[in-house]
C-alpha cells in the first residue's frame, strides 16, 4: 500500500478549494538506473474526487506529470462536505483518502 | 431455456456490477477508460487528433499561467483558468516524448481551473487546451527550462 495522499479542502463564500498532494514516483519510462537500465514508466494515471458521492473532478495523468503529483481545483460546495479521491496507477495499484470540507 | 439462462447470468452480472459501484469499488473515472491514444501522441497534431480535434482556435479566454524559466523541469507548476464553461482541460507539452502531461473532466458545479506541477525535458511550448461546448480552445506560452526533468 502506498503512502496517504494530503487533501486540504476549505469552503469560502460557497466555493471550496480542494488541494491534493498524493504520494508516488511518476517513473516516466524515460529514466535510467545506475547500470544504464531504462527503468520502466511506473506512473499514476486516473484520478476521481467525489464531495458527498457526487463526482466534482477526474483526472487522466501522463508520465509528463511531476513527482507526487499536486492538484489544486474548486467546487459549488459547503463545509462538512465528505471528499473521497481514488487514484489508480498503470500496475494497477490504487489508494484512497478521504477529508471533510472544513 | 437458453434465452432464460443468459437472463440469470445478465441479471446475476449487474447485480454485482450495482454492488460495487454502490459500495465505490468502480468510480467512474476508472470505468471510463484511460486516453491511451492521446497519451501516446509524440505530437501536438498526434494528440490534437486523439482527442477530437485539428488545430484548436487560440483564445483570450483561456489563460495559463507558469513561470517564463523554470529553473528545475522536473517541477514546473502551471494553473489554466477559464471565463468559458469548461467540460475539459488539457495540458500539452510539445517537445515532451510524450506531448500530452495530463487533462481533466470538470463536471457541473466545478469552476474551469486547475493547478498541477508537470515535467519538462527542455525548453518548449506548453498548450493549456479548454473544451467548451464541444469545442477545443488554446493558450500557448513558452517556457524556458535551465534543467530538464525527464531523463537523467
Amino acid at each position: 500500500m502506498s503512502d496517504p495522499m494530503r487533501i486540504r479542502a476549505t469552503e469560502k463564500d460557497g466555493i471550496v478549494d480542494v488541494k491534493i498532494l498524493m504520494k508516488h514516483d511518476m517513473e516516466s519510462g524515460q529514466r535510467k538506473d545506475a547500470s544504464g537500465k531504462l527503468i520502466p514508466a511506473w506512473f499514476i494515471n486516473m484520478l476521481n474526487v467525489k464531495a458527498q458521492g457526487k463526482d466534482v473532478f477526474n483526472a487522466e495523468f501522463g508520465p509528463g506529470v511531476s513527482k507526487d503529483p499536486f492538484l489544486n481545483f474548486k467546487y459549488k460546495g459547503s463545509k462538512g462536505d465528505k471528499l473521497v479521491v481514488n487514484w489508480i496507477d498503470t500496475k494497477g495499484d490504487k489508494r484512497t483518502d478521504e477529508a471533510t470540507v472544513s | 431455456m437458453v434465452m432464460n439462462e443468459q437472463r440469470r447470468a445478465l441479471l446475476k452480472y449487474s447485480a454485482v456490477f450495482g454492488l460495487m459501484s454502490t459500495a465505490g469499488l468502480i468510480s467512474v473515472a476508472q470505468a471510463e477508460e484511460w486516453n491511451k491514444a492521446a497519451f501516446e501522441g509524440k505530437s501536438l497534431d498526434e494528440v490534437f487528433k486523439a482527442l477530437g480535434t485539428s488545430s484548436p482556435d487560440k483564445s483570450s479566454a483561456v489563460v495559463l499561467t507558469a513561470p517564463d524559466i523554470a529553473e528545475n523541469g522536473a517541477v514546473v507548476p502551471v494553473s489554466i483558468t477559464s471565463s468559458l464553461k469548461a467540460d475539459q482541460i488539457a495540458i500539452l507539452v510539445e517537445k515532451n516524448p510524450a506531448v500530452l502531461a495530463a487533462q481533466f473532466f470538470i463536471p457541473n458545479g466545478t469552476e474551469a481551473f486547475v493547478t498541477t506541477r508537470i515535467k519538462m525535458g527542455q525548453s518548449s511550448n506548453v498548450y493549456a487546451l479548454v473544451k467548451t461546448d464541444g469545442k477545443w480552445v488554446m493558450a500557448v506560452k513558452e517556457i524556458k527550462v535551465t534543467l530538464g526533468g525527464c531523463g537523467g
